[in-house]
């Protein structure tokens, strides 16, 4: 089943040019998107309006079949599809961990005893247990950012979208929210949008798509995109070094895969050298 | 220099005083305040003061920690000591020049004043340092709870008030940054006159105010995704229950409030 379809969506925020232009995207229930785009490319745009907290000017926009743009289905939708934000700061009501978590499942009505459950839940699922009765302020970006993960979690949705969550961490904490959003995909069947400017990250997902000025510019396998690394430079995204190292060997008949862990490579290297016995 | 401005900062430990009721920790601090004013001699002070240490003694948080909070109205208080040991119209004079009279009255007064402020705004600080500022919203929300009846929105004033408190924190880091930031760029916060001080602080109220306004909306879209829509058909997570510790709370309260009474009037007044 498609969890998030765009049919034909047009968003302008009002200043003459669009924001989004005639959008057809689907996210199929299960899968990890990751959503590429240079600033302004309308990636955060295609988030807000996933779950209502934008309206779309023209098209549809349906969530598991429901339309977003009925305001009964509004409440529905946003059970199903949790974001995180970009600032870890500013999308915390509580200054404690566990009632920031509790936040969202006390809105949507869940019973006291089983808020507990979801509590620990959400906190073991991001690996942050020891932290539940911790303030906010006091923890690392990495550290707010699973909390917020962990707070859409305990919502319980089918599908999170990650808003440019990592642009904003170091990269140790860009690591740590990776890790954690890949086992939810691979290990909870979580459904995710990852929006992104970092390339090295959309390796992760099943599917890749790139915006630019509003309208879907590329789609395919993270791998396939990076090929067309030429094409991607237009859209003012860049692979990180070692991407163009890998495409170097391979243009020069070393059958590497594409890879952005350093040892990962070399052992690969290793293996083509020796496999021709040079 | 603004990290210092403590008020509202939970001290995450678990203690006695952590544990008690939030609505009960509220109903005694006010019940405390009624204590101090109503000490009329020095024994029911000493009472106040006991008590008080008492509950800092098992509140687990250190006394730097609650001495800090007096910093921020250091200037209030030496203002008002200086005021009234100086001219109080008292009935023993010690010493006198001009209008300044310095009199036995006037410095049991000072005195008296010194310690009722410094009790006062020692304990306020160790309910917020033992109660987090969920738990002080959520003691408000249900002591304000018979004004529903009325129509008031109490659940929507606890929520501002609590995020009030979890923003202080972010904006004093803001204004930190942005002070720096146009210090790097040679403003000058600390020397000039009145007219010249106030409007270097335009420059910094500005972006502060803009970066309010981007949290506000940000903090808005973040809780809308997370459901958000009122206090309608929400449940809550934390549901305050009194306990033993409240139980020994109050027969403490109790015990300070007609004890100072008591002391009043059997011990005389010298206030």
């Amino acid at each position: 089943m498609k969890a998030i379809e765009f049919k034909n969506v047009s968003f302008s925020y009002g200043s003459g040019t669009f924001a989004l232009k005639n959008i057809d995207f689907a996210v199929e229930e299960g899968e990890f998107v990751a959503v590429l785009g240079h600033n302004g490319s309308g990636k955060s745009t295609l988030a807000r309006l996933s779950n209502g907290l934008l309206e779309a000017d023209g098209g549809e926009v349906c969530v598991f079949g429901l339309p977003v743009s009925e305001r009964k289905n509004l409440f529905e939708i946003r059970k199903n599809v949790g974001i995180v934000f970009q600032n870890p700061d500013n999308q915390m009501v509580a200054s404690i961990v566990e009632d920031d978590i509790a936040f969202g499942a006390e809105n949507i009505g869940v019973p006291r005893e089983e808020i507990g459950e979801r509590i620990s839940f959400a906190l073991g699922a991001v690996g942050m247990e020891e932290y539940r009765h911790a303030t906010p302020t006091r923890l690392s970006g990495g550290q707010k950012q699973r909390i917020a993960i962990a707070g859409v979690l305990a919502i319980r949705p089918k599908v999170m979208i990650l808003d440019e969550s990592t642009a904003m961490l170091d990269p140790r904490g860009r690591r740590e929210v990776m890790q954690v959003v890949s086992r939810l995909n691979k290990e909870e069947g979580m459904t995710v949008v990852l929006i992104t400017h970092f390339m090295e990250e959309a390796l992760m997902a099943d599917r890749a798509v790139v915006m630019n000025r509003g309208a879907i510019v590329m789609e395919g396998a993270p791998a396939e995109i990076f090929e067309r690394h030429e094409e991607l430079e237009t859209y003012n995204l860049a692979l990180p070094r070692i991407g163009y190292i890998c495409n170097r060997l391979r243009e020069g008949g070393m059958a590497v895969e594409d890879t952005l862990d350093v040892n990962k490579l070399a052992e690969e290297i290793a293996q083509c050298v020796s496999k021709r016995n040079i | 220099m603004l990290k210092d401005v403590t008020f509202g900062q939970y001290y995450p430990v678990q203690s006695f005083v952590h544990r008690m009721d939030p609505r009960l920790k509220i109903v005694f601090l006010i019940a405390f305040i009624a204590a101090i004013f109503l000490a009329k001699n020095f024994y029911g002070l000493a009472a106040c003061a006991f008590v008080f240490l008492l509950a800092l003694a098992f509140s687990g948080v250190p006394v730097r920690k609650v001495l800090r909070s007096v910093k921020g109205i250091l200037f209030i208080l030496l203002f008002t000591t200086i005021l009234n040991a100086l001219f109080y119209n008292g009935e023993t004079v010690y010493w006198s020049w001009w209008i300044i009279r310095i009199t036995k009255e006037g410095l049991i007064f000072t005195a008296f004043l010194l310690v009722r402020l410094f009790l006062l705004v020692m304990c306020s600080s160790l309910l917020t340092y033992t109660t987090t500022p969920v738990a002080l919203t959520d003691g408000i929300e249900s002591l304000l709870t018979p004004l529903k009846w009325i129509r008031f929105p109490v659940h929507e004033l606890a929520l501002i008030m609590s995020i009030a408190l979890r923003f202080i924190p972010i904006l004093m880091d803001e204004t930190e940054r942005i002070m720096n930031a146009q210090k790097a760029r040679g403003a000058d916060f600390e020397t000039g006159g009145l007219a010249k001080r106030v409007r270097a602080i335009v420059p910094i109220l500005i972006p502060l105010l803009l970066s309010a306004f981007r949290c506000a909306d940000e903090l808005g879209d973040a809780m809308e995704a997370r459901c958000y829509m009122g206090s309608k058909n929400r449940t809550k997570y934390k549901k305050l229950r009194f306990g033993w510790r409240d139980l020994i709370g109050f027969l403490l309260i109790a015990a300070l409030v007609t004890g100072v009474v008591l002391m009043g009037i059997y011990l005389g007044a010298v206030i």
